[in-house]
């Protein structure tokens, strides 16, 4: 610019010198790194993608008949949609036992557990104690995997069914559930329960494959030489997000 | 992650400008940055520069089957007795005896839909300002990660394969309509199309939504942590308020469409029920039952929505700059500009249901759509006003940018006020699914964002090639094109309002129609004339990427930071530190300046004679 005519005082003056403020550029204004940024943004858009099939489930269940009879004469028919606690009844090792909602609550539990795991591993990166990082991403591990093989016995029997099935308005009998056939209620009931639990599943499947690499890296050393462990805090993230939707999946599918 | 990079070199960078003691030692390793192969440089660069070229060359090419799609249904809605036998070399079996199979019309119609709103518009627009401007405008030396850019061009790529590939398949590419409505587009008895055609489509949107992820969360993370020091908030320009808030809408609308594509592959392809439901087909009962093909509109529009914002607001960022650059006036209203902005992207979430007036809601639920569809006309209108502001009095430069840019103002203008038509639901319900539709978004969000487009790769090309475009190729594209526009969508209308049906085939079949032959005729010959004017274009951007005249470091006399980097700018982006930011980016023709533009990097120690009062305190 042809103004520069001031003086070498002047130019120190606070003319000369950008804002420095929170928001004023230069620095990172949430005191978050990109990658933590990006984490939360992601977990933002994959709330969204969430929310969408939860919309899904309460508007196909709103245009379903509802079981209007007492729970204790609940029977199984596609004509209304089932109480969850009449499906999911079922424990491993306990074949006749009636334990409402029984196995699901210990599934609950070992993934909020694994939740608990998870920030002391992140504490540990803090405190850059490397054994316990190793230790504590082991137990979140062992809980993610411990999670998974639960859904896949809920779902093994969920799809084999009970010994009697049900009459179908067909007349058949037909046990257990698929995408097409379900014994339990509407067929959208079984489809649904296969698909949420499912994307949800692929998400903790997801969520135990980044912690056996952080794992491997912090065996590795690899947090250890970039001076920070913040990847097992974006990891960390991730799972509680996971964690925090399987309240809601909960909720939607074997409370209400 | 070899993407912490920029964020050390930012850092340093802005430490050094209020230090200027301190040696930039980040800057001693850029510069002997070593030999990058052919490959590293060009095709998987993690440089944000050649991303946005990679994003503007496949929005071109994208273009260009879009548009031909357009002229081929044209042909036939314009022509339906004629034969187009001469189309056989090209089209092969879709011309049977000389006729355009009906059913490949509805696959042209869906693919040129799909391609502008989606490849084009979306990816060819935002893809590659977003990438281009955001790191140069607001003084960072790349994306966040320019990894994961990198990445989300590959997915978008791998993506356009994919949506290219299903043009040529046997039985077509997908045929429902860019909405993708079923029952239509689940079940592959109904129509050929359906069938691997629509398969793919979803496979290449599935792609292109994580492209959009991996992209927005970059362009939403570098705007909040790379700002260089002193750019705050109320300084950014506004093409970057438009970028930033359009990657927040793709990044909260585009998981919802992930969604409705999940549970749409499942009932294609694993016999779920979701959208299904009582369903005869050629006599024959499916067995679907209890799903809800309204669930699927909802779920698409709640994209379908926010997706036309996603489209325009980045041209209306990139209008609003050129305009006050080339009317050397500051834009009108910044403030509001960016209230505006704001308010229209809040908007955007509740109205979607006003594309389903016709679906049998509740009319008390439509009033609710209609009321917040017509509050948007308040920031649109808050734009229009000071857009034209801007202009007025102005001391305005007829550059190719400029022309573009007014052009943008008049057809939002043109296609805004049939919105507040469409908008209300008494009126909607007669003229649902007409060609008053057609015309109206092709005007408002179609031809405007094209015009935003064009605007902005004429204004920023000398800094993307380092070259100037031809002006007098730019005029006669520009009014061959604003003509053209006008040409094809404002008889449009009046077809519209006669109530000619959109999707059609032909409208031979009904006397009440036929008066308006010859409109449908010069529609077509406009749109024809209209497209080919683009090769102009075409022309002109590929000749001045090799041949065009050399640009200066700021050829428009411009005040913001891109225009301060070298005549081309390389990894890094500035050869020494980042300059820090003092100022707005509208100093235009500021009393008592030197020069009629200050830029955003000049103290004002250095401007004293034009600094206004409140400037002066800060001493």
């Amino acid at each position: 610019m042809s103004t520069i005519s001031t003086t070498q005082a002047l130019s120190d003056s606070a003319l000369d010198k950008p804002r420095t403020g929170t928001w004023d550029g230069g620095n990172e204004p949430f005191k978050a790194s990109y990658g933590k940024l990006m984490m939360w943004f992601f977990l933002l858009s994959d709330a969204f993608t969430f929310a969408a099939f939860l919309t899904t489930y309460g508007l196909i269940r709103h245009r379903h008949g509802v079981y209007e009879g007492t729970p204790e004469a609940f029977k199984f028919s596609t004509n209304y949609w089932p109480i969850p606690e009449k499906v999911f009844d079922a424990f491993p090792g306990l074949h006749g036992y009636h334990l409402p909602l029984g196995f699901v609550a210990l599934m609950t539990m070992i993934l909020i557990f694994s939740s608990v795991t998870m920030v002391l591993a992140v504490e540990a990166g803090h405190r850059f104690d490397k054994k316990d990082v190793q230790k504590w991403l082991l137990w979140t591990i062992l809980f993610g995997a411990t999670f998974l093989s639960c859904q896949a016995w809920e779902w093994t029997h969920f799809i084999t069914g009970t010994e009697k099935g049900t009459l179908m308005n067909d007349g058949t009998v037909f046990h257990g559930a698929n995408l097409a056939m379900n014994q339990y209620g509407p067929v959208l009931f079984a489809d649904l329960f296969f698909f949420i639990t499912g994307f949800h599943g692929t998400h903790v499947f997801s969520g135990v494959c980044l912690l056996v690499w952080a794992f491997i890296a912090t065996t590795n050393g690899t947090f250890e030489k970039r001076g920070h462990y913040e990847m097992v805090e974006k990891i960390g993230l991730y799972w509680h997000f996971v964690d925090l939707v399987w309240v809601f999946v909960f909720t939607f599918f074997y409370l209400v | 992650m070899a993407a912490n990079l920029p964020t050390q070199a930012q850092v340093q960078g802005g430490a050094g400008v209020t230090e200027p003691g301190i040696t930039h030692d980040e800057h001693a390793h850029h510069d002997e940055h070593h030999e990058q192969s052919f490959l590293e440089k060009y095709i998987f660069s993690t440089d944000h520069k050649v991303i946005a070229k990679q994003f503007l060359i496949t929005g071109i090419f994208w273009a260009i089957i879009g548009g031909t799609l357009s002229s081929l249904f044209r042909l036939q809605l314009g022509w339906p007795e004629s034969t187009f036998e001469w189309l056989s070399p090209f089209l092969g079996k879709w011309i049977e005896a000389g006729k355009l199979n009906p059913e490949f019309y509805l696959a042209l119609v869906t693919m040129h839909g799909t391609i502008m709103v989606f490849f084009v518009l979306t990816a060819g627009l935002s893809g590659t300002f977003s990438n281009f401007l955001i790191p140069l405008q607001i003084g960072a030396r790349d994306m966040a990660s320019g990894f994961m850019n990198m990445l989300s061009y590959w997915f978008f790529f791998l993506s356009s394969v994919v949506m290219f590939s299903s043009l040529f398949i046997e039985t077509g590419p997908a045929a429902a309509g860019w909405t993708i409505y079923p029952p239509l587009s689940a079940l592959p008895q109904a129509i050929p199309g359906s069938g691997a055609g629509q398969t793919l489509w979803l496979v290449s949107m599935a792609l292109f939504i994580v492209s959009q992820l991996l992209g927005g969360v970059n362009y939403i993370t570098t705007v909040i942590n790379l700002r260089t020091q002193g750019m705050s908030m109320s300084k950014l320009p506004l093409t970057i308020w438009a970028f930033f808030l359009t990657a927040i809408l793709g990044l909260l609308s585009f998981p919802v469409l992930f969604s409705a594509a999940l549970l749409l592959i499942f009932d294609r392809s694993f016999g779920t029920s979701f959208f299904l439901s009582d369903i005869y087909i050629a006599g024959q009962a499916l067995p679907n039952t209890g799903g809800s093909p309204i669930l699927f509109q909802h779920l698409f529009w709640f994209l379908g929505h926010p997706e036309v914002y996603i489209v325009i607001m980045p041209a209306m960022g990139m209008v609003s700059e050129i305009l006050a650059t080339n009317a050397r006036k500051p834009i009108f209203g910044y403030r509001a500009m960016i209230g505006s902005l704001l308010g229209i992207s809040l908007l955007s979430f509740i109205v979607w249901a006003h594309h389903m007036f016709v679906t049998g809601m509740n009319p008390f639920l439509g009033s609710v759509f209609m009321f917040l569809t017509l509050i948007i006309a308040v920031p649109s209108a808050v734009k229009t006003f000071n857009w034209l502001a801007t202009l007025w009095r102005g001391n305005i430069r007829f550059t190719t940018a400029m022309l573009f840019s007014i052009g943008f103002v008049s057809l939002f203008i043109a296609g805004g006020l049939t919105g507040i038509v469409l908008g209300n639901a008494a009126l909607d319900i007669q003229m649902h699914n007409t060609y008053f539709v057609v015309a109206h978004f092709h005007l408002v969000m179609g031809s405007s964002a094209f015009f935003g487009l064009w605007a902005g790769v004429y204004h920023w090309f000398p800094k993307m090639f380092g070259r100037m475009m031809d002006e007098k190729l730019g005029y006669v594209h520009f009014w061959l094109t604003f003509l053209g526009v006008y040409l094809v969508f404002l008889p449009m209308h009046y077809v519209g309002i006669a109530g000619f049906p959109r999707r059609y085939y032909a409208w031979t079949g009904f006397d009440t129609f036929s008066q308006f032959a010859d409109l449908n005729k010069f529609i077509s010959a406009a749109a024809i004339i209209a497209f080919f004017a683009q090769f102009v274009f075409i022309f002109n951007f590929f000749y001045s990427i090799f041949r065009g005249r050399r640009a200066t470091e700021n050829p428009w006399n411009s005040t913001t930071l891109e225009w301060t980097t070298p005549v081309v700018p390389g990894h890094g982006n500035w050869p020494g530190a980042i300059p820090a930011v003092h100022r707005w980016p509208y100093d235009y023709s500021k009393p008592g300046a030197a020069e009629d533009f200050i830029p955003q990097h000049v103290p004002y120690s250095q401007t004293q004679s034009s600094n206004l009062p409140y400037e002066k305190e800060m001493e």
